[in-house]
């Protein structure tokens, strides 16, 4: 017991803030890496995560093709549809105010998540984990179940191999240049606008990739993105978006500050990120790490 | 916003014109009880001041707010309440709407404008979504049911509400002095200053306009403007429930903006009234009608971003221009 709390609840409960914490870390860094480079804010976001759960279940339900295939397969194909959207809609807006993009990528999220109603219904379809991860581990003071534990493993490698991606190499360093000076890049020779679409569709592959790791965590629907992708604005405005570690970090901590909510004040539990976000914007206007006010 | 294309486009030829239809259209407004159904028509009406009060931010202090559900919806709730469980009067009702609308509006706005652009937006979505699950969770509203069977009662003990065409031009008389409070804010001192924060705000500031005040007030009315027409809707359709606070409602009434014509008087009222005539038409069919308004907001980004009324002023400016 610990404050009146049974140890198992209060490890339970923080194992679900860390797994929440895992999505809102993997798509806020995607937000983060879309906005830096396109000045986007990509609404589609969590639509595009539902994509990839989707994905993820069809790929299962009418080609036999299992987790493992359609971890690589999901996002491949999320970002494909990413690509193609840059190419047709959002390159022709980046003259314009940015809000035109957030309202276009609305739009593009209220279509998805129409088209998958319509074919699916609001009720879930389940999605089990492969018989790998199935089960789970006695860890003495909790169980742990192995698929979720994957799950936090796996969304650290992802979000650190994204980090050392744009931080340590060469796609990276361009990346980060045509971020500061989009025309000066273009000048020394690299392809500015292959790096954009690049960019978008490496964006919306991460939303994928974490869609169908939710997969079997969460039940797949149609609406499975949209409610989340209000919280991780939220982490957004927290975090603020200058920074690719900070947007990770955020992640983290608030899932795990509302698995501690759901143990001391259930209540609170659906609000607390949009607390601490009025907090922060209270005490530090520019957010956690941002820079730009 | 420093695009051009969010700027109104008003000309002489597109004033006159507003007043053409302004006269043409609050003559059409008194007589459509007679041809149209009364609920439909006010439904049009409550969305249509809804949007205004939206546009008086966006389209006026280049704003976006994706919150304006949570004021909309807010004051339903407290109107639904005030008339239901406490017995009010309607216009008491509707006071205590507004209100409620003021104080929702000042703490979101007081949060929101300590970041510009893009953060704003997502900043005003997540307060509006934390005042969705504020009212999923508080008993007065009664989560997913909503308030239902709210009284319509007797306007100022006098005119009975339940009978249609009685509510149909009180809330015709609302949305008319709705509408002309938002003309008089634009087009006052006041109003110009908005405007010049939303063509740069950073000269404003150097003018030595305290630009945040500026940006909080008209973030206030254009909330209880908006807490206006929910609670008209409330006592129109004599229930508040949860859709009139989601994301989903703050979207619909920029879509009706953005339809119409940002930054024009007219244009949210037609969008307005595509959009409803739209919702109803889909109603009945098996089509899903977020496929329907997400692929408006598209093609409207993509191909007219003035909007219907903001295109035909551009037409018209154009076509006065050649002639001189």
């Amino acid at each position: 017991m610990i404050f009146g709390i049974p140890i198992q609840a209060l490890f339970g409960q923080l194992l679900v803030g860390l797994i929440n914490g895992s999505f809102y870390a993997m798509l806020s860094l995607g937000l983060a890496i879309i906005f830096g480079m396109l000045r986007i804010i990509n609404f589609a976001h969590g639509a595009q995560y539902m994509l990839g759960a989707f994905a993820g279940y069809m790929l299962l339900a009418y080609a036999g093709i299992g987790y493992w295939p359609a971890l690589i397969l999901a996002p491949i194909l999320v970002g494909l549809t990413g690509i193609v959207i840059e190419r047709l809609a959002l390159s022709r807006l980046y003259n314009l105010d940015h809000l035109y993009g957030l309202l276009f990528t609305f739009g593009l999220a209220l279509v998805l998540e129409g088209v998958f109603r319509y074919y699916y219904g609001v009720s879930g379809q389940a999605y089990s984990p492969p018989p790998l991860l199935a089960g789970g581990t006695n860890l003495g003071f909790m169980f742990l179940p192995n698929y979720r534990a994957w799950v936090v493993v796996a969304s650290l490698i992802i979000c650190l191999g994204t980090w050392l991606l744009i931080e340590k190499t060469k796609l990276g360093a361009y990346l980060r240049a045509a971020t500061e000076n989009p025309s000066l890049v273009q000048a020394f020779g690299v392809n500015v606008p292959l790096l954009l679409t690049l960019t978008y569709g490496i964006g919306c592959g991460l939303a994928g990739l974490a869609g169908i790791m939710a997969a079997p965590v969460y039940q797949v629907s149609p609406l499975m993105g949209s409610n989340l992708i209000i919280v991780v604005f939220a982490v957004v405005v927290v975090g603020g978006m200058g920074s690719i570690l900070g947007a990770i970090i955020t992640g983290y901590v608030l899932g795990l500050a509302e698995g501690l909510t759901k143990v001391f004040y259930p209540e609170a539990s659906s609000i607390v990120i949009f607390v601490i976000m009025a907090i922060v914007l209270l005490l530090r206007p520019a957010g956690l790490f941002g820079k730009d006010a | 916003m420093a695009d051009v294309t969010m700027t109104g486009t008003q000309s002489t030829v597109g004033t006159r014109l507003e007043w053409l239809l302004i006269a043409v259209g609050i003559v059409a407004l008194v007589a459509a009880p007679f041809f149209f159904y009364p609920i439909f028509l006010m439904k049009l009406l409550c969305f249509a001041l809804f949007a205004c009060a939206f546009n008086l931010l966006l389209g006026y202090t280049g704003l976006l707010s994706f919150g304006h559900a949570a004021f909309f919806g807010g004051a339903a709730y407290f109107t639904a309440h005030a008339v239901k469980v406490w017995g009010w009067t309607p216009e008491a009702g509707v006071l205590l709407g507004v209100a409620g609308a003021a104080v929702l509006g000042l703490v979101m706005g007081f949060l929101a404008i300590r970041r510009q652009g893009i953060y704003f937006a997502m900043i005003t979505l997540a307060l509006a979504q934390m005042f969705f699950f504020f009212c999923l969770q508080a008993p007065f509203t009664h989560g997913e049911d909503g308030i239902q069977g709210v009284p319509r009662g007797d306007l100022f003990g006098l005119v009975d509400l339940r009978m249609p065409t009685n509510m149909y031009y009180f809330v015709l008389v609302v949305f008319l002095i709705g509408v002309f409070a938002i003309w008089r804010i634009v087009n006052s001192p006041f109003g110009m200053i908005l405007k010049s924060i939303r063509e740069n705000e950073n000269r404003a500031i150097s003018l030595g306009y305290s630009v945040q005040r500026y940006k909080l007030a008209a973030f206030v009315m254009s909330a209880v403007l908006a807490g206006l027409a929910g609670s008209v809707k409330a006592l129109v359709f004599q229930f508040a429930t949860l859709t009139d606070v989601g994301w989903q409602m703050s979207g619909e009434v920029i879509l009706m903006t953005l339809l119409g014509g940002i930054g024009t008087m007219v244009g949210p009222i037609v969008g307005a009234a595509l959009v409803v005539t739209l919702q109803n038409y889909l109603a009945t069919s098996e089509f899903p009608v977020t496929v329907v308004t997400g692929a408006i907001f598209m093609i409207c980004v993509l191909l007219f971003r003035r909007g219907i009324v903001g295109e035909v002023y551009a037409r018209l400016a154009n076509w006065n221009g050649d002639r001189h």
